[in-house]
Protein backbone atom coordinates (compact mmCIF):
# COMPACT_ATOMS: atom_id res chain seq x y z
CA UNK A 1 0.00 0.00 0.00
CA UNK A 2 1.90 3.15 -1.36
CA UNK A 3 0.56 6.26 -2.03
CA UNK A 4 2.17 9.26 -3.31
CA UNK A 5 1.93 12.48 -5.23
CA UNK A 6 4.99 13.05 -8.06
CA UNK A 7 5.56 16.94 -8.81
CA UNK A 8 5.70 17.01 -12.93
CA UNK A 9 5.35 19.55 -16.02
CA UNK A 10 2.37 19.13 -17.94
CA UNK A 11 3.23 17.48 -21.09
CA UNK A 12 0.55 18.85 -23.74
CA UNK A 13 1.70 22.48 -24.28
CA UNK A 14 4.16 25.12 -24.03
CA UNK A 15 2.85 26.83 -21.09
CA UNK A 16 4.15 24.93 -18.60
CA UNK A 17 1.47 23.97 -16.27
CA UNK A 18 2.44 21.90 -12.95
CA UNK A 19 0.54 18.67 -11.78
CA UNK A 20 1.24 15.99 -9.78
CA UNK A 21 0.44 12.46 -11.12
CA UNK A 22 -1.10 10.71 -8.36
CA UNK A 23 0.34 7.25 -7.72
CA UNK A 24 -0.69 4.21 -5.99
CA UNK A 25 1.26 0.89 -6.04
CA UNK A 26 3.43 2.21 -8.78
CA UNK A 27 0.21 2.66 -10.76
CA UNK A 28 -0.52 6.75 -11.97
CA UNK A 29 -4.38 6.71 -11.13
CA UNK A 30 -5.42 10.96 -11.72
CA UNK A 31 -3.81 13.98 -11.72
CA UNK A 32 -4.00 16.89 -9.40
CA UNK A 33 -3.48 20.34 -10.27
CA UNK A 34 -0.59 22.27 -7.54
CA UNK A 35 -1.91 24.83 -5.59
CA UNK A 36 0.58 27.79 -5.41
CA UNK A 37 2.61 26.95 -8.55
CA UNK A 38 3.68 30.59 -9.76
CA UNK A 39 2.61 29.31 -13.54
CA UNK A 40 -0.34 27.02 -12.97
CA UNK A 41 -1.90 28.37 -9.57
CA UNK A 42 -3.57 25.29 -8.61
CA UNK A 43 -5.86 25.40 -11.81
CA UNK A 44 -5.25 23.24 -14.87
CA UNK A 45 -7.25 23.08 -18.59
CA UNK A 46 -9.17 19.96 -19.50
CA UNK A 47 -6.33 17.77 -20.96
CA UNK A 48 -3.95 19.09 -17.77
CA UNK A 49 -6.68 16.97 -16.32
CA UNK A 50 -6.47 14.12 -17.97
CA UNK A 51 -2.66 14.15 -18.66
CA UNK A 52 -2.21 10.29 -16.88
CA UNK A 53 -4.57 9.03 -18.91
CA UNK A 54 -2.27 7.86 -21.85
CA UNK A 55 0.40 6.29 -19.63
CA UNK A 56 -0.91 2.85 -18.97
CA UNK A 57 -3.26 3.33 -22.71
CA UNK A 58 -3.49 -0.30 -23.90
CA UNK A 59 -3.00 1.78 -27.20
CA UNK A 60 0.15 3.21 -26.37
CA UNK A 61 3.13 2.83 -28.84
CA UNK A 62 5.80 1.32 -26.51
CA UNK A 63 8.00 -0.23 -29.16
CA UNK A 64 9.19 0.91 -32.58
CA UNK A 65 6.91 -0.11 -35.30
CA UNK A 66 8.54 -0.09 -39.39
CA UNK A 67 6.36 0.31 -42.22
CA UNK A 68 7.33 -2.10 -44.69
CA UNK A 69 4.58 -3.01 -47.60
CA UNK A 70 2.09 -1.32 -46.20
CA UNK A 71 2.22 -2.66 -42.65
CA UNK A 72 3.73 -2.20 -39.24
CA UNK A 73 5.88 -4.36 -37.44
CA UNK A 74 7.47 -4.15 -34.44
CA UNK A 75 11.11 -3.46 -34.48
CA UNK A 76 13.90 -3.12 -31.94
CA UNK A 77 15.27 0.59 -31.10
CA UNK A 78 18.74 -0.21 -32.89
CA UNK A 79 16.79 -1.12 -35.77
CA UNK A 80 14.80 1.91 -35.77
CA UNK A 81 17.34 4.02 -35.28
CA UNK A 82 20.02 2.31 -37.75
CA UNK A 83 17.02 3.24 -40.07
CA UNK A 84 16.48 6.62 -40.03
CA UNK A 85 20.15 7.38 -39.69
CA UNK A 86 20.27 5.64 -42.92
CA UNK A 87 17.26 7.55 -44.84
CA UNK A 88 18.67 10.66 -43.49
CA UNK A 89 21.87 10.22 -44.86
CA UNK A 90 20.68 8.43 -48.19
CA UNK A 91 18.26 11.48 -49.07
CA UNK A 92 20.69 13.96 -47.78
CA UNK A 93 23.18 12.45 -50.61
CA UNK A 94 20.87 11.86 -53.46
CA UNK A 95 18.56 15.02 -53.30
CA UNK A 96 20.93 17.28 -50.93
CA UNK A 97 19.93 18.78 -47.51
CA UNK A 98 17.20 21.13 -48.06
CA UNK A 99 15.21 17.62 -49.11
CA UNK A 100 14.52 17.13 -45.45
CA UNK A 101 12.86 19.09 -42.75
CA UNK A 102 12.07 18.38 -39.06
CA UNK A 103 9.21 19.43 -37.03
CA UNK A 104 9.86 19.78 -33.04
CA UNK A 105 6.88 20.32 -30.40
CA UNK A 106 5.68 22.73 -27.94
CA UNK A 107 5.83 19.58 -25.83
CA UNK A 108 9.52 19.30 -25.68
CA UNK A 109 11.49 21.16 -23.47
CA UNK A 110 13.34 24.73 -24.37
CA UNK A 111 16.60 21.74 -24.36
CA UNK A 112 15.67 19.34 -26.37
CA UNK A 113 13.94 22.21 -29.40
CA UNK A 114 17.45 23.59 -28.93
CA UNK A 115 19.07 20.30 -29.68
CA UNK A 116 16.88 19.63 -32.55
CA UNK A 117 17.32 22.82 -34.59
CA UNK A 118 21.19 22.03 -33.83
CA UNK A 119 20.71 18.49 -35.15
CA UNK A 120 18.38 19.80 -38.09
CA UNK A 121 21.23 23.16 -39.10
CA UNK A 122 24.33 21.75 -37.97
CA UNK A 123 24.02 17.59 -38.74
CA UNK A 124 21.70 17.51 -41.38
CA UNK A 125 22.73 21.20 -43.14
CA UNK A 126 19.08 22.78 -43.42
CA UNK A 127 17.29 25.72 -42.31
CA UNK A 128 14.09 23.85 -42.48
CA UNK A 129 13.10 23.44 -38.62
CA UNK A 130 9.34 24.19 -37.53
CA UNK A 131 7.63 23.52 -34.38
CA UNK A 132 3.96 22.38 -33.87
CA UNK A 133 2.89 25.60 -32.14
CA UNK A 134 2.97 28.09 -35.75
CA UNK A 135 0.07 26.16 -37.43
CA UNK B 1 4.28 24.21 20.36
CA UNK B 2 2.90 25.28 16.99
CA UNK B 3 0.31 23.70 14.73
CA UNK B 4 2.48 21.65 12.42
CA UNK B 5 4.41 20.37 15.50
CA UNK B 6 1.48 19.07 17.39
CA UNK B 7 0.30 17.99 13.71
CA UNK B 8 3.20 15.83 13.75
CA UNK B 9 2.92 14.68 17.23
CA UNK B 10 -0.68 13.34 16.73
CA UNK B 11 -0.14 11.76 13.06
CA UNK B 12 3.23 10.32 14.63
CA UNK B 13 1.12 8.61 17.73
CA UNK B 14 -1.55 7.49 15.21
CA UNK B 15 1.23 5.76 13.06
CA UNK B 16 1.25 3.46 15.18
CA UNK B 17 -2.17 1.78 15.56
CA UNK B 18 -3.00 2.36 11.81
CA UNK B 19 -1.39 1.00 8.82
CA UNK B 20 -1.04 4.67 7.22
CA UNK B 21 -2.10 7.98 7.81
CA UNK B 22 -3.57 10.35 4.72
CA UNK B 23 -2.21 14.16 5.64
CA UNK B 24 -0.23 16.52 3.41
CA UNK B 25 3.13 16.63 2.23
CA UNK B 26 5.81 18.99 1.80
CA UNK B 27 8.24 18.43 -1.20
CA UNK B 28 9.80 20.51 -3.59
CA UNK B 29 8.28 23.61 -2.66
CA UNK B 30 5.01 22.41 -2.82
CA UNK B 31 2.17 20.46 -0.82
CA UNK B 32 0.01 17.51 -2.02
CA UNK B 33 -1.55 14.84 -0.23
CA UNK B 34 -0.01 11.70 0.80
CA UNK B 35 -0.08 8.03 2.49
CA UNK B 36 2.23 8.52 5.71
CA UNK B 37 3.63 5.39 6.73
CA UNK B 38 7.05 5.86 9.08
CA UNK B 39 7.46 7.99 11.51
CA UNK B 40 10.75 8.82 9.52
CA UNK B 41 8.70 10.64 6.79
CA UNK B 42 6.72 12.97 9.20
CA UNK B 43 9.90 15.49 8.42
CA UNK B 44 7.90 16.13 5.45
CA UNK B 45 4.75 16.94 6.65
CA UNK B 46 2.62 19.94 5.38
CA UNK B 47 -0.46 21.68 6.56
CA UNK B 48 -1.82 24.28 3.48
CA UNK B 49 -2.78 24.83 0.66
CA UNK B 50 -5.35 22.52 1.75
CA UNK B 51 -6.44 19.37 -0.62
CA UNK B 52 -9.58 17.33 -0.56
CA UNK B 53 -7.96 13.96 1.51
CA UNK B 54 -11.36 12.47 1.94
CA UNK B 55 -10.79 11.55 -1.78
CA UNK B 56 -7.48 10.29 -1.29
CA UNK B 57 -9.07 8.20 1.17
CA UNK B 58 -11.80 6.74 -1.37
CA UNK B 59 -8.82 6.53 -3.86
CA UNK B 60 -7.01 3.95 -1.03
CA UNK B 61 -10.00 2.46 -0.12
CA UNK B 62 -11.51 1.46 -3.66
CA UNK B 63 -7.85 -0.90 -3.40
CA UNK B 64 -7.73 -1.24 0.20
CA UNK B 65 -10.87 -1.91 1.65
CA UNK B 66 -10.27 -3.25 5.22
CA UNK B 67 -6.98 -1.17 5.65
CA UNK B 68 -7.13 0.90 9.04
CA UNK B 69 -6.24 4.40 8.41
CA UNK B 70 -5.80 7.77 9.84
CA UNK B 71 -6.73 11.08 7.80
CA UNK B 72 -6.25 14.74 8.62
CA UNK B 73 -9.11 16.85 8.32
CA UNK B 74 -10.03 19.64 8.18
CA UNK B 75 -13.89 21.40 8.64
CA UNK B 76 -15.14 21.34 5.04
CA UNK B 77 -13.52 17.53 4.62
CA UNK B 78 -14.43 15.99 7.78
CA UNK B 79 -18.28 17.62 6.31
CA UNK B 80 -17.24 15.80 2.80
CA UNK B 81 -16.27 12.66 4.66
CA UNK B 82 -19.61 12.19 6.20
CA UNK B 83 -21.72 12.74 2.82
CA UNK B 84 -19.61 10.32 1.40
CA UNK B 85 -19.96 7.84 3.67
CA UNK B 86 -23.95 8.18 3.31
CA UNK B 87 -23.21 7.45 -0.57
CA UNK B 88 -21.30 4.41 0.34
CA UNK B 89 -18.05 6.27 -1.27
CA UNK B 90 -15.95 5.87 2.03
CA UNK B 91 -16.17 3.31 4.86
CA UNK B 92 -15.62 4.54 8.04
CA UNK B 93 -15.53 2.23 10.16
CA UNK B 94 -11.80 1.13 9.80
CA UNK B 95 -10.63 5.14 9.53
CA UNK B 96 -9.06 7.42 12.73
CA UNK B 97 -9.79 11.37 12.07
CA UNK B 98 -7.24 13.55 13.29
CA UNK B 99 -9.47 17.07 13.31
CA UNK B 100 -7.21 20.47 12.31
CA UNK B 101 -8.78 23.57 12.99
CA UNK B 102 -7.96 26.29 10.13
CA UNK B 103 -6.84 29.37 11.15
CA UNK B 104 -8.76 32.89 10.77
CA UNK B 105 -7.00 33.83 7.98
CA UNK B 106 -7.60 30.35 6.28
CA UNK B 107 -11.57 30.54 7.11
CA UNK B 108 -11.83 34.09 6.19
CA UNK B 109 -10.34 32.84 2.65
CA UNK B 110 -12.83 30.25 2.34
CA UNK B 111 -15.63 32.10 4.28
CA UNK B 112 -16.11 29.21 5.80
CA UNK B 113 -19.30 28.46 7.93
CA UNK B 114 -17.80 25.48 10.08
CA UNK B 115 -13.78 26.28 10.15
CA UNK B 116 -13.12 22.94 12.49
CA UNK B 117 -14.02 19.27 12.36
CA UNK B 118 -15.90 18.10 15.35
CA UNK B 119 -18.17 15.18 14.71
CA UNK B 120 -15.50 12.02 13.53
CA UNK B 121 -12.45 13.43 14.90
CA UNK B 122 -10.45 11.30 17.72
CA UNK B 123 -7.46 13.75 17.93
CA UNK B 124 -7.37 17.73 17.86
CA UNK B 125 -4.97 19.87 16.31
CA UNK B 126 -5.11 23.71 16.40
CA UNK B 127 -7.70 26.33 18.16
CA UNK B 128 -11.34 26.71 16.68
CA UNK B 129 -11.83 30.10 15.12
CA UNK B 130 -15.01 32.05 14.22
CA UNK B 131 -17.08 31.23 11.49
CA UNK B 132 -17.32 33.43 8.55
CA UNK B 133 -20.49 34.43 6.96
CA UNK B 134 -20.56 34.48 2.98
CA UNK B 135 -20.72 37.73 1.77
CA UNK B 136 -20.46 37.14 -1.81
CA UNK B 137 -24.07 34.75 -1.32
CA UNK B 138 -25.53 37.30 0.83
CA UNK B 139 -25.10 39.99 -1.60
CA UNK B 140 -26.31 38.32 -4.09
CA UNK B 141 -29.57 37.28 -1.86
CA UNK B 142 -30.45 40.69 -1.63
CA UNK B 143 -30.25 41.40 -5.69
CA UNK B 144 -33.66 41.22 -7.50
CA UNK B 145 -33.73 37.74 -9.52
CA UNK B 146 -32.96 39.72 -12.96
CA UNK B 147 -29.61 41.21 -11.22
CA UNK B 148 -28.94 37.80 -9.88
CA UNK B 149 -29.45 36.49 -13.48
CA UNK B 150 -27.42 38.84 -15.29
CA UNK B 151 -24.39 38.14 -12.57
CA UNK B 152 -24.25 34.52 -13.31
CA UNK B 153 -24.94 35.41 -16.96
CA UNK B 154 -21.03 37.32 -17.05
CA UNK B 155 -19.26 34.89 -14.78
CA UNK B 156 -20.79 31.44 -16.22
CA UNK B 157 -19.63 32.91 -19.95
CA UNK B 158 -16.28 33.09 -19.01
CA UNK B 159 -16.45 29.30 -18.68
CA UNK B 160 -13.78 27.19 -20.65
CA UNK B 161 -15.58 24.08 -20.09
CA UNK B 162 -12.30 22.31 -18.60
CA UNK B 163 -14.47 20.38 -16.01
CA UNK B 164 -12.46 21.54 -13.42
CA UNK B 165 -15.12 22.21 -11.02
CA UNK B 166 -16.57 18.83 -11.44
CA UNK B 167 -13.00 17.08 -11.30
CA UNK B 168 -11.89 18.69 -8.32
CA UNK B 169 -14.86 18.27 -6.64
CA UNK B 170 -14.71 15.73 -3.55
CA UNK B 171 -18.04 15.07 -3.70
CA UNK B 172 -18.40 14.36 -7.65
CA UNK B 173 -17.98 10.47 -7.84
CA UNK B 174 -20.54 9.40 -10.30
CA UNK B 175 -18.63 6.79 -12.62
CA UNK B 176 -21.34 8.44 -15.82
CA UNK B 177 -21.22 12.23 -15.40
CA UNK B 178 -24.78 13.98 -16.74
CA UNK B 179 -21.86 17.14 -17.95
CA UNK B 180 -20.67 14.50 -20.08
CA UNK B 181 -23.54 13.13 -22.09
CA UNK B 182 -24.35 14.79 -25.28
CA UNK B 183 -28.12 15.05 -24.72
CA UNK B 184 -27.37 17.50 -22.30
CA UNK B 185 -24.23 18.95 -22.89
CA UNK B 186 -23.03 19.70 -26.72
CA UNK B 187 -19.85 18.75 -27.54
CA UNK B 188 -17.44 21.48 -28.74
CA UNK B 189 -19.43 24.19 -27.65
CA UNK B 190 -17.64 26.60 -24.97
CA UNK B 191 -18.51 28.67 -23.41
CA UNK B 192 -21.58 25.78 -22.44
CA UNK B 193 -25.08 26.25 -22.40
CA UNK B 194 -26.30 29.18 -20.04
CA UNK B 195 -27.65 28.39 -17.53
CA UNK B 196 -28.11 24.71 -18.36
CA UNK B 197 -24.61 23.41 -18.02
CA UNK B 198 -23.92 25.17 -14.50
CA UNK B 199 -27.31 24.29 -12.89
CA UNK B 200 -26.61 20.78 -13.79
CA UNK B 201 -23.88 20.50 -11.71
CA UNK B 202 -25.60 22.77 -9.28
CA UNK B 203 -28.74 20.89 -8.52
CA UNK B 204 -26.39 17.31 -9.01
CA UNK B 205 -24.43 18.36 -6.03
CA UNK B 206 -27.76 19.94 -3.80
CA UNK B 207 -27.34 18.57 -0.37
CA UNK B 208 -23.99 17.25 -0.96
CA UNK B 209 -21.92 20.34 -1.70
CA UNK B 210 -20.08 20.78 1.69
CA UNK B 211 -18.64 24.17 0.74
CA UNK B 212 -15.02 23.17 0.53
CA UNK B 213 -14.34 25.55 -2.00
CA UNK B 214 -12.09 22.89 -4.35
CA UNK B 215 -14.39 23.74 -7.32
CA UNK B 216 -13.78 27.53 -6.99
CA UNK B 217 -10.14 27.34 -6.24
CA UNK B 218 -9.32 25.10 -8.91
CA UNK B 219 -11.54 27.13 -11.49
CA UNK B 220 -9.19 29.16 -14.35
CA UNK B 221 -11.83 31.66 -15.01
CA UNK B 222 -12.45 32.22 -11.13
CA UNK B 223 -16.09 31.80 -11.01
CA UNK B 224 -16.89 32.06 -7.80
CA UNK B 225 -19.48 29.20 -7.69
CA UNK B 226 -19.21 28.75 -4.06
CA UNK B 227 -21.67 31.78 -3.72
CA UNK B 228 -24.20 29.64 -5.57
CA UNK B 229 -23.57 26.54 -4.19
CA UNK B 230 -24.03 28.17 -0.63
CA UNK B 231 -26.94 29.91 -1.69
CA UNK B 232 -28.88 26.18 -2.96
CA UNK B 233 -27.27 24.89 0.79
CA UNK B 234 -29.54 27.83 2.50
CA UNK B 235 -32.58 27.34 0.37
CA UNK B 236 -32.53 23.47 1.16
CA UNK B 237 -32.09 24.17 4.78
CA UNK B 238 -35.16 26.01 4.78
CA UNK B 239 -37.30 23.64 2.35
CA UNK B 240 -35.83 20.49 4.07
CA UNK B 241 -34.09 21.32 7.44
CA UNK B 242 -31.13 19.43 5.96
CA UNK B 243 -27.85 20.37 6.27
CA UNK B 244 -24.97 18.26 5.04
CA UNK B 245 -21.97 17.13 6.86
CA UNK B 246 -23.37 17.19 10.13
CA UNK B 247 -24.76 14.19 10.74
CA UNK B 248 -24.17 10.76 9.75
CA UNK B 249 -27.56 9.44 9.94
CA UNK B 250 -29.46 12.36 8.40
CA UNK B 251 -30.80 11.32 5.15
CA UNK B 252 -30.33 13.80 2.31
CA UNK B 253 -33.25 14.68 0.90
CA UNK B 254 -33.03 14.00 -3.03
CA UNK B 255 -32.10 10.39 -2.09
CA UNK B 256 -35.30 9.90 -0.23
CA UNK B 257 -39.11 9.55 -1.60
CA UNK B 258 -41.56 12.60 -0.92
CA UNK B 259 -43.66 12.53 1.66
CA UNK B 260 -45.29 15.92 1.45
CA UNK B 261 -46.19 18.14 -1.33
CA UNK B 262 -44.39 21.47 -1.45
Amino acid sequence: MEYRNVLTTCPYCGTGCALYLQVLDGSVVGTLPVKGHPISEGALCIKGWNAHGFIHHADRLTKPLIREQGQFREAGWDEAYNLIADRFSSFKSDFGPDSLAVLSSAKCTNEENYLLQKFTRAFLGTNNVDHCARL
Amino acid sequence: MNRLEALRNAVGELLDKVEGVIALRNKSGHVAPHLFREREELNGLGLSPKYPLPATLRLIQNEYPEAKLGIVCRGCEERGLIEMAKRNQVELGNVTVIGLACTADEAEECRCAKPYPSVLVDAHVGERTEPVPDRVAEELRQKEVAERLSFWRSQFDKCIKCYACRNACPQCFCPECTLEEELWVERGRVPPPFPSFHLIRAMHTAGKCVGCRECELSCPAHIPMTALYALIRQEMGEMFGYEPGVDLEDQPPLVLPMEVEI
